[in-house]
């Protein structure tokens, strides 16, 4: 049912008390995310809307009992080194909200979670969460967009996938889990691996798959749907009037030389046999044209 | 942040990684005093933040006193791709023998820093990682452990280092993993990394790039950071901290979040029209934002209408509206502005624009459509 989080998914918030971890773990918990406790360096003992806070996630997890995801709002400086300690902790799944990690911090994060081994993952940096529809919101996603149903969604950003989860919700198509993988160059979960997770659960039917310019995580996917994916899926791509050499909001969101471009990411889904739809309008008519097929 | 080639070589030396002997000249003067001291031939070589030069003509060796003098004063009243030149490199020419690769950079599908040399020195790497894939030797680094020297040897041997090579090879990549670490760089390259007559390995030329979201903890670096955009809007946005990218076209553009923003450039081009912007304002649309960002649009004199998209997300549409309201206080909006949002409490958010100059859209595509024909009229 589902991947990577659903209703029974016990939830730990690191950077709880600062402003953006407060309000959005309140809209977490009225979505119903079972949150547990939360984590902020020096500010154990507190607590927010009733949520209790600790110093460490090694305190918090002795406390509250075991914790299967811990979502970050920490400050960039800090982030990597709360990653580490909440896997130190024995945490293996993570959603990494923070923006502007710098990317080093990144390669010992993804190098550590490789050596914890292939039950350990995490999302982001600069990512909107993961979302099981009405069972679980982990991240910043706006709620009253998303309806459960049997549409698996990946993407690399944030507003662009409420805009194109709104239209497939008003179509009636419901989804099954919807993952931000984020806008940086390194990322945790990426398109082939959520793919590959989609294409597991009974529960998902078809999965749109919205990417944007820069590096080669989309000609990976099309290659990976050629060869394995039995699901049908619909892709979009932004980013077709950016120019080359110039960051487009995301840091990982630029052209550089040859590669990276729409076009390329076009080009190679379209010899994949993936639909690509020109605008985020088209999505749920290719998703409804691929399900009856 | 790109950093120059003579900052790049300062910090080469700084980690023991062989520069040829030079300094930098500001005026063709000190460039004609600089090269008499270090002796003939020199190389004159042109100090700007973008690729290209030596094709632009921004390279030039020269034998006396006189010639420096003249090349500098050529080199220095240029302009490449743009960017006035303010200052050159003067060093000495190298006796080169052969030319290496040697680079360091962050594989993004591979997620490691990877190693990449080879022995097709001196020209374009991605040419040849495109047309001889097998002429570079590449190994990737484990971030916890470094770039180990039997790495480095592994790489060599694959691309026949002579023998009594190894030992200055071996600590030239070592030294380039050190800085790459240190300074927090994407970037590293040394091309060419020149064999001399003499048998000596010298960095001869200097590229690094600089993680700009670490730039907090490298003060020292991080002060040498300076514009290299030419344009003036794109200058200002920067100053502004606002993501502003221009564009050729008629259509000013304002999203919020970085995948929206471009699809809505897409919609615009889709629709007949051309962008004249990529602005993101982030995932929220904080009202002051919006308006630094409209001022600065209504700068640029080829705008001929305005699109604002914002999807409401957790912020309500009737704040977000209020807060394109109030931006708009004090500015002279001479040009049609259509305005998308959605979200919670689109409806109120509708009706506080009605009677307002704005155009209402109900969704992105068919507020492209309106800000295309507008343009057109």
């Amino acid at each position: 049912m589902a991947i990577l989080v659903n209703k029974e998914t016990r939830v730990l918030v690191q950077g709880i008390t600062g402003r953006e971890g407060a309000f959005h773990s309140r809209l977490m918990v009225e979505y119903g995310t079972k949150i547990v406790a939360g984590v902020t360096p020096g500010r154990g003992g507190q607590s927010v809307d009733g949520i209790p806070v600790f110093d460490s996630v090694e305190e918090a997890i002795a406390a509250v009992g075991p914790v299967d995801v811990s979502v970050l709002f920490v400050p960039a400086p800090f982030a990597a080194d709360a990653i580490l300690e909440a896997l130190d902790a024995g945490i293996k799944g993570m959603v990494i909200i923070t923006e502007g990690i710098p990317v080093q911090d990144m390669l010992k994060v993804t190098r550590a979670f490789e050596v914890a081994g292939p039950d350990h993952w995490f999302i982001g940096p600069n990512c909107p969460g993961i979302i099981t529809p009405g069972q679980c919101k982990i991240g910043i996603m706006p709620a009253q967009v998303f309806l459960p149903g049997p549409i698996g969604v990946i993407s690399r950003s944030g507003t662009l996938t409420y805009e194109v989860v709104a239209q497939l919700t008003r179509a009636g198509l419901g989804q099954s889990t919807c993952v931000g993988i984020g806008g940086d160059p390194i990322v945790g979960l990426d398109f082939v691996e959520v793919l590959r997770l989609f294409h597991q659960d009974p529960e998902t039917e078809a999965v749109v798959l919205i990417g944007e310019i820069g590096g080669t995580d989309e000609e990976e996917a099309a290659d990976y749907i050629r060869r394995e994916m039995k699901k049908p899926v619909v892709a979009f791509v932004a980013g077709k009037t950016a120019p080359e050499g110039k960051r487009m909001g995301h840091a990982g969101a630029i052209i550089m030389g040859r590669m990276g471009t729409a076009q390329s990411k076009i080009d190679a889904f379209t010899a994949a046999g993936v639909p690509v739809a020109e605008m985020p309008d088209q999505i749920p008519h290719l998703v409804q044209k691929a399900l009856r097929q | 942040m790109k950093v120059h080639e003579y900052q790049a070589k300062a910090l080469f030396a700084q980690h023991q990684i062989p520069i040829p002997r030079g300094q930098v000249a500001n005026s063709p003067e000190e460039a004609r005093l600089i090269a008499t001291d270090l002796g003939f031939p020199v190389a004159i070589k042109a100090q700007v933040l973008v690729g290209g030069r030596g094709k632009a003509g921004g390279i030039q060796i020269a034998s006396g006193p006189e010639e420096a003098f003249q090349a500098a004063e050529r080199i220095l009243s240029m302009r490449i791709k743009g960017l006035p030149v303010e200052k050159v490199l003067v060093e000495e020419a190298l006796p080169i023998s052969t030319e290496f690769y040697l680079g360091l950079i962050v594989d993004r599908s591979l997620e490691r820093t990877v190693l990449m040399a080879s022995a097709l020195g001196g020209v374009d790497i991605e040419e040849v990682a495109l047309t001889q894939p097998d002429a570079i030797a590449k190994v990737p680094v484990d971030p916890f452990l470094g770039l180990c020297d039997f790495q480095i040897r592994a790489c060599a041997r694959k691309i026949r280092i002579s023998p009594d090579l190894l030992t200055p090879f071996v600590a030239i990549a070592r030294n380039l993993y050190a800085l790459f670490a240190k300074a927090d760089a994407t970037l590293a390259e040394i091309n060419p990394l020149v064999l001399t007559k003499d048998g000596r390995l010298i960095a001869a030329d200097a590229k690094l790039l600089l993680d700009d979201s670490a730039l907090y903890r490298q003060k020292a670096i991080a002060q040498w950071r300076e514009e290299v955009e030419e344009d003036p809007l794109e200058r200002e946005a920067h100053q502004k901290g606002l993501a502003y990218v221009r564009l050729q076209g008629e259509v000013g553009i304002i999203g919020n979040g970085a995948g929206l923003t471009m699809t809505t450039l897409d919609a615009v081009q889709r629709a007949g029209a051309q962008p004249a912007n990529f602005l993101d304002i982030g995932g929220g649309a904080r009202a002051d934002v919006v308006r630094e960002g409209l001022t600065l649009i209504l700068k640029d004199p080829q705008v001929k209408g305005i699109f604002i998209n914002i999807f409401g997300g957790i912020t309500r549409c009737d704040e977000v509206a209020k807060g394109i309201l109030q931006a708009l206080e004090g500015v002279d909006l001479a040009v049609p502005c259509v305005v998308r949002l959605t979200g919670t409490r689109e409806e109120e958010g509708r009706r506080l624009l009605e009677g307002t100059p704005l155009i209402w859209a109900p969704t992105m595509e068919d507020g492209a459509q309106k800000i295309a024909e507008l343009v057109k009229k």
